[in-house]
């Protein structure tokens, strides 16, 4: 099976708000209240870290759920934020903020 | 002629009579001419016959210059230089807009926004009853005390301070078509305001706060990077200021909760 990386996209803001965290997309303003979950698998949405690593590591070792289905539920959660545009999912590591703006707009270097 | 509104003031240059008059009357209690300007403005009078306020506005930026066009006027103006033109036929709607716009602009970056929102300073603290348009604003207003100095029946203006925030009158008027008076308090307290059976308060949550003021705010751009910056001062201010949700009935009663 392979990887799968995510990452948080640039055009985005996100705020802890208690015990919550509210993640905007600054394109077209729709807000997401992430779960507590949820909100772990962002923080850690680094784009080097592949999502099993994530899940095995920080969600089944901080909330009470077998590996198999948080690892399901941590890709519906990422395929459904990326749809919204606010994050990155791949095969392939992905590239630290920088660079993903300096390939978004042609700029080679 | 400087108009100021919540400490930012935005000059308007012109020879038209009809353009001074219609500026002094509308903005009498915001002009201040001895205060620095943030923008300045040259104003030039439109061909008859632009008077379509209820066109929609188009804003768009292009390498940091600002176009705005409506059907009464259409303006230009660059955040860098300060310095803008504004093309309508002498109406208080187009110089309002512009206002708005341009205040929302300069606010954003500065943690600062304008909200739907009706206010009040009560005591020496500011309140603010936010909601869409029927939600009440207007009503909140008119049954205000005679304690009660109104800061808008419309649009309220927030400016990020060192202890907490802090609500500015404007000469932005709704229903009530009388401009707010030019005080500030320090914003005591949110309302989001809707008719009910009863006069009611509950507590709403900051991530439902952070909702439904973010759709009762007024922003115009699209950059990313300006749509950031007020989420993150509307964040901020559901932190600092308590927010509720105030169902209520048409009578001056309502005003008993609001201390």
């Amino acid at each position: 099976m392979s990887a799968t990386y995510i990452a948080r996209s640039t055009a985005v803001a996100a705020r802890r708000l208690g015990e919550e965290m509210v993640v905007m997309s600054a394109l077209d303003s729709t807000l997401f209240s992430l779960s507590e979950v949820a909100a772990v698998l962002w923080e850690a949405a680094d784009g080097r870290t592949p999502l099993d690593r994530i899940v095995r590591e920080r969600v089944c070792t901080e909330f009470a759920v077998d590996e198999a289905t948080a690892l399901r539920d941590a890709e519906e959660f990422a395929a459904a934020l990326a749809a919204h545009g606010v994050l990155l999912v791949s095969a392939q590591p992905i590239e630290p903020p920088a660079a993903q703006a300096a390939a978004a707009s042609g700029d080679p270097r | 002629m400087t108009i100021e509104i919540g400490g930012l003031a935005v000059r308007f240059r012109t020879a038209d009579p009809e353009f001074c008059s219609l500026l002094a009357g509308r903005y009498s209690s915001f002009l201040r001419p001895d205060s620095a300007p943030e923008m300045e403005f040259e104003m030039v009078s439109a061909a008859p016959g632009r008077t379509a306020a209820e066109q929609d506005l188009e804003v768009s930026c292009e390498e940091g210059r600002w176009l705005l066009g409506r059907g009464d006027f259409q303006a230009a103006f660059d955040l860098r230089s300060r310095r803008g033109r504004l093309t309508c036929v002498p109406n208080p709607y187009s110089v309002d807009a512009l206002l708005r716009i341009v205040h929302s602009l300069l606010l954003a970056p500065a943690g600062g926004m304008l909200l739907h929102a009706s206010g009040g300073v009560r005591g020496g603290r500011g309140f603010l009853f936010s909601g869409v348009s029927g939600a009440g604003k207007t009503t909140m207003a008119r049954l205000a005390p005679g304690d009660v100095q109104l800061l808008t029946d419309e649009i309220s203006y927030l400016r990020r301070a060192d202890d907490g925030f802090r609500v500015f009158g404007t000469p932005f008027a709704g229903e009530l078509g009388t401009p707010g008076e030019n005080v500030c308090a320090p914003l005591a307290a949110i309302y989001l305001i809707e008719h009910g059976s009863a006069n009611r308060l509950t507590p709403v949550r900051e991530t439902e706060a952070v909702r439904r003021l973010m759709r009762n705010t007024l922003f115009f751009a699209s950059e990313p990077r300006l749509v950031a910056d007020v989420f993150a001062t509307v964040c901020e201010l559901v932190r600092r200021v308590p927010v509720f949700r105030l169902e209520f009935l048409p009578d001056a009663r309502v005003w008993e909760m609001i201390q």
